[in-house]
């Protein structure tokens, strides 16, 4: 079994989102990092199933510090795509693709079913496509039966069950496990995994950012409430009391 | 012509709403089994301006097919198009992109609850021969004991400031009064007090209720993509500067340990 897993770095963004001035990012001065719920739980996923689980992230130098994280909890090896800009998704995947090509054969290709931040929910789509794989998105449930795959995806209260079979391209949800902490010892160790580093050039962005925005209407004035009494009135005049 | 892709889904009233705006409406759907890269197929082989769906979990799936069918430029979650231009969502919600989508079709989904319900009118069905892509082969209905949190009127959610999955007793308490289900925060799941199906969150539901009712939550925006929905929020937290009071109607600054129970035996108290 081998399986790949794709994460992007993101920023751990707290209480409020503040921009930089060309409003071209988030600022993150003050920001810790962290990959996408959802590929926590990919990562998990891979290293439950066995086998080699190879991470791959496209994003700055720095990301090296996800793969690092993937790796203290079970990852065996790493690939950075690295660039300084934000890619759109058809060129992120297309980054991915070549990178897969490199390396195959995958027998499973995992993906967070859409990144924190930019949120396209199309990455692993893409990639199934130009690689002539079959793909099941929005995963919480995954076994791998033989060289078969059964999944499971929620579908307001009840859940839908697929069929692919290997190799596959994978895109799941938070919630497919709990995804483990890493050990003192994982992480000593993940530090002397194998990280390849490749520059891929950007291609002309066909969705192609401008700028950001915060939305309006943040920053409500609550108002206080002193007691029991206080709130029990609130809930009755909102009828749910 | 703008083709839009409708199931049952309420969304879908909002997709063919925001296409009006856009030109001719054709609305198209498919019968049988789901089997999106077959469904696609058969969207991405007709002549259109636009191809739009709702952004729901089919609909950002399908238009994602859709792109890599036809090696075009996909924007999801749209509030507004204008020529070239996009606005689309980000974070769940919490920050705006304004992004250029050189395609054609132009190829979108549009963010839930950002545009006005329209009739949808005819709908026509498209034939979508099985290709042997991955699709349905059985849907399991969940036995699912109590409110769902989805469709709760009332969430009482607690957050790290509940301490232990011992202390969600006095939160499934108040939940039990208000007839209510009990949500939580990320930080709650992280470290296994409740499981994933509570989750309040942008990685977890996004609640609808009357009122969301958030204990011990700091508010991180993750949390807050989930909670917006609700139509009132009251926050009860010790930190009269976390961030939760910044989206909260309703703000009671002291430890839920004592408030939360005070609550519910006042209301045990005017019931009688």
């Amino acid at each position: 079994m081998r399986t790949l897993v794709c994460v992007k770095r993101v920023p751990i963004t707290g209480g409020k989102m503040v921009l930089t001035a060309d409003g071209q990012a988030l600022e993150t001065k003050h920001l810790g990092f962290t990959i996408s719920p959802h590929e926590e739980c990919a990562v998990e996923e891979a290293v439950r199933i066995g086998g080699e689980v190879v991470v791959l992230t496209l994003g700055p130098a720095e990301a090296e510090e996800q793969v690092r994280d993937c790796m203290a909890i079970g990852a065996d090896r790493g690939i950075l795509l690295e660039t300084t800009e934000e890619w759109d998704a058809q060129s992120t995947a297309a980054a991915i693709v070549d990178a897969i090509r490199r390396e195959e054969p995958f027998d499973l290709i995992l993906f967070g079913n859409e990144s924190a931040d930019a949120a396209g929910f199309q990455v692993g789509i893409r990639v199934a496509h130009a690689l002539g794989l079959p793909v099941v998105t929005g995963l919480k449930k995954i076994e791998v039966q033989g060289a078969r795959v059964r999944c499971e995806r929620d579908v307001g209260g009840a859940r839908d069950v697929y069929e692919a079979p290997l190799p596959a391209v994978l895109t799941v949800l938070e919630g497919l496990n709990l995804p483990r902490y890493p050990s003192v010892p994982g992480r000593l160790r993940a530090k002397s995994k194998p990280l390849a580093v490749v520059e891929p050039a950007r291609p002309e962005q066909k969705l192609e950012k401008l700028r950001l925005v915060v939305p309006e209407g943040q920053g409500k004035q609550a108002e206080i409430l002193e007691d029991a009494s206080q709130v029990v009135a609130v809930l009755q005049a909102l009828g749910v009391a | 012509m703008i083709l839009v892709h409708v199931d049952s889904d309420e969304l879908s009233g909002q997709a063919v709403g925001f296409a009006r705006t856009l030109g001719h409406v054709r609305a198209v759907t498919f019968a049988g089994a789901y089997q999106p890269a077959a469904w696609a197929k058969a969207l991405a082989a007709q002549e259109a301006e636009a191809i739009v769906a709702a952004g729901s979990d089919r609909g950002n799936e399908l238009l994602a097919h859709v792109g890599a069918i036809l090696d075009q430029p996909f924007a999801a979650n749209v509030i507004s198009l204008d020529g070239d231009r996009v606005t689309r969502v980000r974070w769940g919600g919490s920050l705006l992109e304004e992004a250029g989508l050189h395609g054609a079709p132009k190829l979108l989904t549009v963010a839930p609850y950002t545009q006005p319900a329209a009739e949808i009118g005819d709908v026509e069905t498209l034939d979508a021969p099985d290709d042997g892509s991955p699709k349905v082969l059985e849907t399991v209905e969940e036995s699912s004991g109590g409110v769902s949190l989805r469709d709760a009127k009332v969430v009482v959610s607690g957050g790290r400031g509940v301490g232990s999955a011992e202390g969600f007793a006095i939160i499934e308490e108040l939940a039990g009064l208000l007839g209510g289900a009990v949500g939580c925060s990320r930080v709650v799941t992280s470290a296994g007090w409740r499981p994933h199906a509570d989750q309040v969150g942008q990685t977890g539901t996004k609640i609808s209720a009357d009122l969301y009712v958030a204990c011990g939550i700091s508010g991180a925006t993750q949390h807050i993509a989930g909670a917006k929905g609700a139509k009132k929020i009251l926050a009860i937290n010790t930190d009269p500067e976390a961030p939760i009071f910044a989206s909260a109607d309703y703000a009671v600054i002291g430890d839920l340990h004592e408030v939360v129970p005070a609550i519910s035996a006042e209301l045990r108290k005017v019931r009688g």
